[in-house]
């Protein structure tokens, strides 16, 4: 004797972004921390020692915070003028800047006068980084030069005078001392190696470059440039591999996770987009309230640092693994679930003996109607408030298939049938339930016509319906006549196949439910 | 063309069990029934076949139990015999021949030596009127005996056995035929015709379906075509008949039985509920629902400790007095029509064809036994007349068995047709198929074609629909998402708008033909490209077959106006055809060869033949009367070693087909029936014990004990040195327990001695060889 199969509820594909590993993983940051600075943040860099703070460059100052406090815990504010690119050492001991002034100044972390400073740009310096090797600066310059510098006795080694505007970023090799890269506004990317006087390497990046960014292989660089992402092979000659356009307004900042398989770009169109780095496809991205202009991520991604034009600089933690949970401090609602499952997964040991009791099978209510050829009473129960409309659809559905679905909707005083139209108006336009629901208010049409006019609520209820269904119509018809001029167009843009008729409409929904409709 | 005769068409399994009523024996340990043209006996409690009695050449219409024996049986068949069984034994032990068709039988305990049969009246096959005649049993100790002696007792009966019944111990016999009742007393060889006023006007339809009378007190219950049970008491006069009604069903009541006793009344119908009644409360009832299927028959052990109900899906439940069901004999489900092809689950190598509604079944063709059946619709099935169900209509395995497609569909009256096309993958750890993916409305009209491509590496369902399209579905992985891989649609194709009508993948997947009417077009899966077409109008392609191994090249199809065509696809041109009506062509997976059945006035006839060598390999004429729809090539569990040349193509698979009458028939060679006697040679073994697969283990090794034991009893045989088992077993069981040593020093002693050298074990095979 088989038992009661319930009604089976159909499960309409959901529409919209589909929730990948990557959404999860971005997702699982708290509510970000917002700190107000005095100006626009132009640079964002975290310190390689282990409490990982971070400096950050806005206006004539340079604050570092710390991991956790929304109080910086040191100010460098020794600056005539605006102070850029606040970079640390990879020993995390010195902390070099750029200027306005021209004049590009190294700190100590823990002091707070400039121990050297590198005086020999004219013009505003917004680029300064250090070396691999820790002994030497870049700086580059809107004077359209590029300097390298000997920390020790603040000598000035090479000049490279090869850009024709403004040099906006740069990046040093983090496994090469002498290799470095520059990107200016004359829209190419240099690749300069300090033994030889002139760049060994050019790319042109058709916009002017606002940030540049070596892959930790250093066999890959990125840059960023109007509203372009462009990726080159650097050991190919610096052939360009891909070129994202994911944004709609100047990319200002790039960066890389933890691990080096996802690449965020930041955008003064508020987005920051996360990007696979092996197929270069859009996985993740972020809103912000105002344009981006530096962006950093902490090791290991354990926050997310965006500094913005407005001077406020947002704050991402990652969310550890107790607060998943969700709140903990509150106290438990009785029974507890565990009460229920008690012995479930127990396993019978050798010799104990085996009761088998079957387990009792939970019918909605509706199902318990049906079972019972109950029809006018299951519809009742389908239609009762707060059920969804696949449920009470999926009830008209099957009370169609046995064929009583007449039987149901007959007999129903002035309430319950109000009750019914209802419902048809509030989901008979759904291309969802139309094929399901056009036949039941044809039926209920059939069946009542008699009295109409004896309720009138049920009346207005009617006409209600009524304009509905025209209005649909017209809807229908207007969208069919906008898929005739489509399919012209695609008809004539479509390259003549002689044989073959392609097609790409996999799902589309049926547009002639209403033809036939009086 | 030369026939063969070493190749015979044979029944081999499948056959309907509930054609009539079972019976079940009066220690309630078997049941039997009748099945095709033998009848089978099983265990009431383990489900198990334990004989066949073969025997009958015809269709068996008919079993009842000996009342002057009840280890006997007596058995009707349409080749106008009865035979007496000895169903414990399986031993046929005397034939009557009647030499008419007969189509069911009674018995009476108060007739000894009497049959009642029901034969045609004017003594021809295709007569509609039938009579009851008493067939007088000649005592004779031969083995078959012509009956001579046949007296009519009732004219006019209805063939339905369900219709007449015995009653008060066989004082007298009611039959029911249309609207009439008929009572015939055996002391005043007296009858007396009831009947019923027609409801017709009135949309009634109160014609009598069934019958059954009470054992004990006068009492007849029958059952109507309008659902209603009467209750006729009083009739052994003209005029002062009474009845009672009763009203449950719904749609016509199918059978009716009382308990022995006479305390129950059992009755079934289409709604599938068997319903128990207490007679002279019949307000009290018990019903036992969802049974699966319309009872056809119900059958109560003598004892009333058993009932059982066949059903329409070749099925016979098993149920306690207590209405409970305990035991389900499953047959292979055979409808009106296969709706999907046959198909073999290349994982358990069952065949597999749509079962009950919204069913497939899965039927092993070894054991003759329904392995299980996958709900595919999972709606719950309304037993009712007039109501659109759900059907499966398609199914297709891929090459490993991990995916199985499915389309089912519902055509209403006035709506349109609603399908589904569901994509179900192999669950290892629960051994069955788990629902995937659902698409609803995937075409949008009738699917007729639907294969998965055989190439590993990808897995790619194309299916083609009468709306003009065919459709590949890819599996979709969403390794970077959280749900599981799901199906989705990766391209729609047509050409110049035909209809679409069959596909087929090459044997490597790297081509695909469709059938689009008249026009063969050939694609490339992989990049979806027109290839080429082919075209030998007129007449659309009806079915459309790839060579295989070394015939790869050709591509074979069978057109409707009586074509059967080889095209070379490297040549792209025809390489041969023949004026043939292929109803149906069949590759063998297996090797090259093709099977073509081809219709011709009225009868099928078959020819095997490898497409690159123009003589067929084995051709069959006439083989069954009507078309063949469906077949299937099913691979061997035992590869056969035949060496002529004619039966060779049977080697490694065995060829099944659907006859009209929907009996699954298969081919036969010698090497194959010499080794079914033999291996059933061996199985005989004690007969008392059903033979279970648990007796099968222990009772031999018991046997082989026995053995042991008479050897050790018989002093005068000149044996070999008592086998050491024997006397380790003896001295366990003889020696007081209290001095025995430690169950655990024990045990691996006893064990040692249940095993037995290699060289006394070949001398004791031999001795049980040769008795």
């Amino acid at each position: 004797m088989a038992s009661f199969k319930p009604t089976k509820i159909q499960i309409y594909p959901q529409l919209g972004a589909k929730v990948t590993q990557d959404t999860l993983y971005w997702k699982n940051y708290k509510a970000p921390v917002q700190v107000k600075e005095f100006g626009a943040i132009t640079n964002i860099d975290f310190s390689p020692l282990a409490p990982h703070n971070y400096a950050v460059t806005a206006s004539t100052r340079i604050h570092i915070y710390g991991p956790f406090s929304q109080e910086p815990v040191k100010t460098f504010t020794r600056f005539k003028d605006t102070a850029y690119s606040g970079r640390f050492r990879s020993d995390g001991q010195l902390l070099v800047a750029g200027c306005e002034d021209s004049v590009v100044r190294l700190f100590d972390v823990s002091g707070k006068v400039a121990l050297r400073m590198f005086k020999g740009h004219t013009k505003a310096v917004h680029v300064a980084d250090f070396t691999s090797d820790c002994y030497h600066i870049l700086t580059c310059s809107d004077d359209y030069t590029c300097c390298l510098w000997d920390i020790p006795n603040s000598t000035e080694l090479t000049k490279y005078k090869e850009h024709s505007d403004y040099i906006r970023c740069g990046a040093t090799s983090k496994l090469n001392k002498d290799l470095f890269v520059t990107g200016s506004y004359d829209h190419t990317l240099k690749m300069f190696d300090a033994r030889v006087q002139k760049s060994v390497m050019t790319m042109d990046h058709n916009h002017p470059v606002e940030s540049v960014l070596f892959y930790p292989s250093e066999g890959l660089l990125v840059s960023a440039g109007g509203r372009y992402v462009k990726v080159w092979d650097l050991l190919k000659r610096g052939q360009p591999l891909v070129s994202l356009k994911n944004h709609h307004k100047t990319v200002t900042c790039l960066c890389l996770s933890g691990n080096g398989q996802r690449l965020l770009s930041a955008s003064l169109d508020r987005h920051v987009k996360v990007y696979n780095t092996t197929n270069y496809k859009v996985v993740h991205s972020f809103d912000y309230t105002a344009s981006i202009l530096s962006l950093a991520l902490a090791p290991e991604d354990e926050s997310v640092v965006v500094g913005m034009t407005n001077g406020i600089l947002s704050i991402k933690h990652r969310k550890t693994s107790e607060e998943k949970q969700g709140p903990t401090g509150q106290p438990r609602r009785q029974p507890v679930f565990r009460v229920f499952v008690k012995g479930r997964n127990c396993v019978p040991k050798q010799d104990d003996f085996l009761v088998s009791k079957s387990a009792k099978s939970h019918l909605a209510k509706y199902d318990k109607q049906l079972k019972r050829f109950n029809v006018s009473k299951a519809l009742d129960t389908a239609l009762e408030k707060n059920r969804k409309p696949e449920i009470t659809v999926a009830v008209i559905k099957e009370l169609d298939r046995r064929g009583t679905l007449k039987n149901a909707l007959a007999g129903r005083d002035e309430q319950n049938l109000s009750q019914l139209v209802n419902f048809l108006i509030g989901n008979v336009v759904d291309p969802r339930f139309a094929p399901v629901l056009v036949t039941a208010t044809e039926m209920i049409l059939d069946i009542y016509k008699a009295v109409v006019g004896q309720s009138s609520v049920v009346d207005r209820q009617l006409v209600r319906l009524q304009e509905l269904v025209e209005r649909e119509i017209d809807y229908q018809q207007d969208l069919l006549e906008v898929l005739g001029m489509l399919d012209t167009l695609f008809a004539s843009t479509l390259p003549r196949k002689e044989e073959v008729c392609r097609e790409h409409a996999p799902v589309s929904y049926e547009i002639s439910y209403f033809r036939g409709y009086p | 063309m030369v026939e063969h005769t070493g190749i015979r068409v044979v029944h081999r399994g499948g056959s309907k069990i509930n054609f009539r009523e079972p019976v079940i024996t009066s220690d309630s340990r078997f049941l039997l029934c009748g099945s095709g043209e033998s009848v089978k006996v099983y265990s009431t409690s383990t489900e198990e076949c334990v004989h066949d009695l073969q025997g009958h050449t015809d269709l068996v219409t008919g079993v009842v139990l000996n009342p002057s024996n009840h280890l006997q049986a007596y058995s009707c068949s349409a080749d106008g015999t009865v035979r007496l069984w000895d169903f414990t034994d399986g031993i046929l032990i005397k034939t009557f021949i009647i030499r008419y068709h007969i189509f069911s039988i009674h018995v009476s305990e108060k007739h000894v030596g009497v049959l009642f049969v029901v034969v045609p009246m004017a003594n021809e096959k295709g007569s509609e009127l039938f009579q009851l005649v008493a067939v007088h049993l000649p005592r004779s100790g031969d083995p078959e005996v012509e009956v001579g002696e046949l007296s009519a007792v009732l004219c006019d009966v209805s063939p339905n056995p369900g219709a007449v019944s015995f009653g008060t111990g066989g004082e007298y016999i009611a039959a029911a035929k249309g609207l009439q009742l008929e009572v015939f007393f055996f002391k005043k060889q007296k009858s007396y015709r009831f009947s019923l006023k027609s409801g017709m006007n009135k949309g009634i339809n109160n014609s009598f379906t069934c019958i059954s009378c009470h054992p004990k007190e006068d009492c007849i219950a029958t059952g109507h075509a309008d659902g209603k049970i009467r209750l006729w008491r009083n009739f052994n006069q003209k005029k002062e008949y009474t009845y009672s009604t009763l009203h449950w069903h719904h749609n016509a009541v199918n059978t009716l039985r009382f308990t022995p006793e006479g305390t129950n009344l059992l009755s079934g119908g289409i709604e599938s509920v068997l319903v128990q009644w207490r007679y002279t409360q019949e307000n009290q009832k018990d019903f036992l629902p969802r049974l699966g299927a319309a009872i056809t028959h119900i059958a109560v052990s003598p004892d009333g400790s058993l009932f059982c109900t066949s059903h329409a899906d070749n099925k016979i439940t098993i149920i306690l007095s207590s209405v409970k069901v305990s035991a389900i004999i499953q047959g292979l489900v055979k409808d009106d029509c296969v709706r999907t092809d046959l198909m073999i689950d290349p994982r358990s190598k069952a065949l597999v064809l749509n079962g009950k509604p919204g069913h497939l079944q899965f039927y092993s063709l070894h054991r003759d036994k329904q392995l299980y059946n996958l709900d595919i619709v999972q709606q719950e099935y309304i037993h009712e007349q007039g109501v659109d169900q759900f059907q499966v209509v398609k199914a297709a395995f891929d090459t490993h068995g991990d995916w199985l497609a499915t389309v089912e569909e519902r055509r209403q009256k006035s709506s349109e047709l609603e399908i589904n096309l569901k994509l179900w993958s192999y669950d290892e750890q629960t051994q069955s198929f788990v629902l995937n993916t659902t698409v609803t409305a995937p075409h949008e009209d009738q699917i007729t074609a639907m294969c998965f491509s055989p190439s590993p590496e990808t897995t790619l369902l194309v299916t083609t629909s009468l709306d003009g399209h065919f459709k590949a579905w890819l599996l979709a992985d969403h390794s970077d998402t959280e749900e599981s891989a799901s199906w989705s649609c990766d391209f729609v194709g047509g050409y110049h708008l035909l209809k679409p009508g069959c596909c087929c993948f090459s044997a490597d997947g790297s081509l695909l033909a469709f059938g689009f009417q008249e026009v063969v077009t050939v694609w490339s899966p992989t990049s979806w490209e027109l290839l080429t077409t082919l075209s030998q109008p007129p007449g659309a392609v009806r079915d459309l077959c790839f060579g295989r191994l070394s015939c790869s090249k050709y591509l074979l199809g069978t057109s409707t106006k009586n074509q059967l065509c080889c095209w070379n696809l490297l040549t792209c041109s025809l390489e041969w055809n023949t004026p043939m009506d292929v109803s149906l062509l069949q590759a063998d997976p297996f090797s090259e060869n093709m099977a073509a059945f081809c219709s011709q006035s009225g009868s099928t006839d078959l020819f095997v033949f490898k497409p690159s060598e123009p003589r067929p390999l084995f051709s069959k004429k006439a083989l069954c009367t009507g078309k063949v729809e469906r077949a299937i090539f099913a691979p061997r569990d035992q590869m056969l070693e035949s060496s002529e040349e004619y039966s060779q193509w049977l080697n490694r698979s065995q060829l099944y087909f659907l006859t009209q009458h929907m009996d699954l028939m298969t081919f036969s060679t010698k090497t194959e029936e010499d080794r079914l006697l033999a291996s059933s040679k061996q199985l005989m073994v004690d007969d008392s014990v059903a033979i279970t697969p648990f007796y099968l283990l222990l009772g031999r090794h018991k046997q082989q004990q026995q053995e042991k034991q008479e050897l050790l009893t018989n002093p005068l045989a000149e044996r070999t040195p008592l086998p050491q088992g024997s006397i380790a077993i003896k001295e366990l069981l003889d020696t007081p327990a209290h001095v025995l040593p430690s169950a655990s020093f024990l045990c691996s002693m006893f064990v040692r001695s249940l095993l037995v050298s290699s060289s006394s074990r070949s001398k004791l095979e031999d001795n049980v060889c040769t008795p």
